[in-house]
């Protein structure tokens, strides 16, 4: 196989659109760490949830766009129910203990998943007006990406401007920093708390069903991706969101890129970069020392 | 119950020879003798992953690196090579505690809840590594052959096919292991563990070297999990690429948090616990795994010190 600039080209596109996936899963990991100091072992299995309420949903309108819509609501109210009913008793027991049950309910929603949708997995059309290949100047790529990219960038720059520029994004910065002076001023943090995880498995499970016309949809899809989120994490800093956002996009371009040179170390490609961010700064790119 | 309490400082002070009886009665006591060499090696990884998860306080989700590794290291010298089994599980034992030292320089060196999420991350990397060596790992397929049917001392020989002749050897391995693992929990390094567990601030404050200790602890847990797969590859005589997964990490931090982590004979109360309800139930429901999830969700919830330790804190009263 020869290596051309334009096939480098169109791999580090595909690396992008692969990261702006990854980057979605990471952010919201990175939110609810940021907040509310638990590591959400079951963010890949809200991951593989929304693929498959998009499979659903899918199912009863035929429409892509609905599943935009509803799969975001769906897996986030499911996220919220998480919170308030399992992760809240926890709060005050020690940082172990969430992380324990996530990993349970993670296991209890991937067999549920295999309970009503079996273990051989689902295809996911792309949608068919996102089909097809556009130029856009310096090279062709596939419209599905594309959109892909956009969706992505777009929503993180409404996730910004929310964060920035609302009261509510106000109240949220000031709770990452100090929770029990939002406490002394009257805000119920509990509620910011619950909001923030129904955000970020909402984003989770959006990324999934991004990711479904891609990569297909089985119950097993949602465990290597909470593994490659975690590395990003480590990689950008943990609760950094820019951090989240730089090492999603690098991590989806190195695993493009060996993809294409050497396929068999794709998987190991990022965990030596992981390895390397460690030795030399061990928290993150991005993270506060 | 005073009586009881009365006993425990006599049953702490003899730990290790308790344990040793309870373990060597209880394949008499118990008819499927395969299902309790698995509880006696599962039960000694537990132990193993007892002294991060419970003794120092370190959530790993690393774990599966050490078993897998101890595992295929003499399960590959034996199939293979043809070296002795004596060598072969020292060599599987020293992998384990080196695939630790490895995994733990780079952890150790992040701060609180990264350790689980590094961990499990090169754990993970190592489970990859495996099965692409396919030459020698036998990839997805796993390695076959690692055959160890007999003992032969001179003219005296030990059929290790039997069951029971099977769990008595092993057994051999474990008891040491226990006793050393007693032994480095009452010593004064034992100590620093727990004073680590407790706060680790004011552990360093105290002037002990913080790193260190856990680095320490964490290779010296790699070493008991490395033992416990070199004997699952012999009493298997196969080993599985599973071995090496993540959800071999979570089945042991399963066993140790239902037996009661920090409790000594916990993860053997757990192993037997867990494996013995997957044994049972696995045979009626697909839905293992559900339960398994249930069950973690069930206990972080409401019974977070395990049985063991609930029945200590008991007796404690």
């Amino acid at each position: 196989m020869e290596i051309t600039a334009s096939l480098l080209l169109q791999q580090l596109f595909v690396g992008l659109a692969l990261g702006a996936i990854y980057v979605l899963v990471a952010v919201g990991l990175s939110l609810i760490f940021g907040l509310l100091g638990v590591v959400n072992f079951a963010h890949g299995a809200f991951y593989m949830l929304g693929a498959y309420v998009a499979v659903y949903v899918y199912g009863l309108t035929g429409s892509f766009w609905a599943c935009l819509l509803l799969v975001p609501l769906a897996v986030g109210l499911l996220g919220l129910l998480a919170e308030r009913w399992l992760i809240r008793p926890l709060y005050g027991r020690g940082v172990d203990y969430p992380l324990l049950l996530t990993f349970g309910l993670a296991y209890v929603l991937v067999d549920s998943v295999r309970m009503v949708w079996g273990v051989q997995g689902e295809a996911f059309a792309t949608p068919e007006a996102l089909r097809g290949a556009v130029d856009v100047g310096f090279g062709v790529f596939p419209l599905y990406r594309l959109f892909l990219i956009g969706l992505c960038a777009g929503l993180l720059l409404a996730l910004w401007l929310f964060i920035e520029k609302t009261r509510l994004g106000l109240i949220i910065r000031a709770g990452a920093r100090d929770p029990l002076v939002l406490k002394v001023l009257g805000i119920d943090v509990g509620r910011i708390w619950l909001l923030i995880f129904g955000l970020g498995t909402a984003l989770a499970g959006l990324a999934g069903l991004l990711a479904a016309p891609l990569r297909g949809v089985n119950p097993e899809m949602g465990g290597s991706v909470l593994i490659e989120a975690f590395v990003i994490t480590v990689i950008g800093g943990m609760g950094s969101l820019v951090g989240a956002i730089v090492a999603g996009l690098l991590v989806g371009v190195v695993v493009a890129m060996t993809t294409l040179f050497q396929p068999e170390f794709a998987e190991l490609a990022i965990f030596a970069l992981m390895a390397a961010v460690l030795i030399l700064r061990p928290n993150g790119l991005f993270g506060k020392s | 119950m005073n009586l009881l309490s009365a006993l425990t400082p006599a049953a702490t002070r003899h730990r290790v020879l308790l344990s040793i009886a309870v373990l060597a009665l209880f394949p008499l006591l118990m008819p499927f003798h395969a299902l309790a060499i698995n509880i006696l090696l599962f039960g000694l990884f537990g132990a193993g992953y007892n002294l991060t998860f419970g003794y120092t306080g370190k959530l790993s989700f690393g774990h599966a690196a050490f078993y897998g590794t101890g595992a295929y290291g003499c399960g590959i010298l034996i199939a293979t090579h043809q070296v002795p089994w004596p060598v072969a599980i020292a060599v599987g034992m020293a992998l384990g505690g080196l695939v630790a030292l490895l995994i733990g320089a780079l952890a150790i060196r992040t701060r609180g809840i990264y350790f689980a999420m590094v961990t499990l991350a090169l754990a993970q990397c190592v489970y990859f590594a495996a099965f692409h060596a396919t030459s020698l790992t036998g990839g997805d397929n796993g390695l076959r052959g690692v055959n160890l049917p007999a003992l032969q001392l001179g003219s005296w020989r030990l059929d290790l096919l039997q069951p029971l002749n099977r769990y008595y050897f092993m057994l051999g391995f474990v008891a040491v292991a226990i006793w050393v693992l007693s032994r480095i929990l009452n010593s004064p390094f034992g100590a620093v563990l727990e004073a680590i567990r407790e706060n680790e601030q004011r552990a360093r404050a105290s002037g002990f070297d913080v790193e260190r200790t856990k680095l320490l602890s964490f290779v010296i847990s790699g070493l008991f999990c490395g033992l416990a797969g070199a004997l699952s590859a012999i009493n298997l005589a196969t080993v599985g690429i599973d071995m090496l997964s993540y959800h071999t990490s979570g089945q042991v931090m399963m066993v140790t948090l239902l037996g009661g982590m920090g409790t000594f004979f916990g993860p053997f109360i757990g192993a037997g616990t867990f494996l013995a309800m997957e044994h049972a139930l696995t045979a009626v429901t697909e839905r293992w795994q559900l339960i398994v999830g249930l069950m973690f969700i069930g206990l972080v919830l409401f019974f977070p010190k395990g049985i063991w330790g609930s029945l200590l804190a008991r007796i404690d009263r």
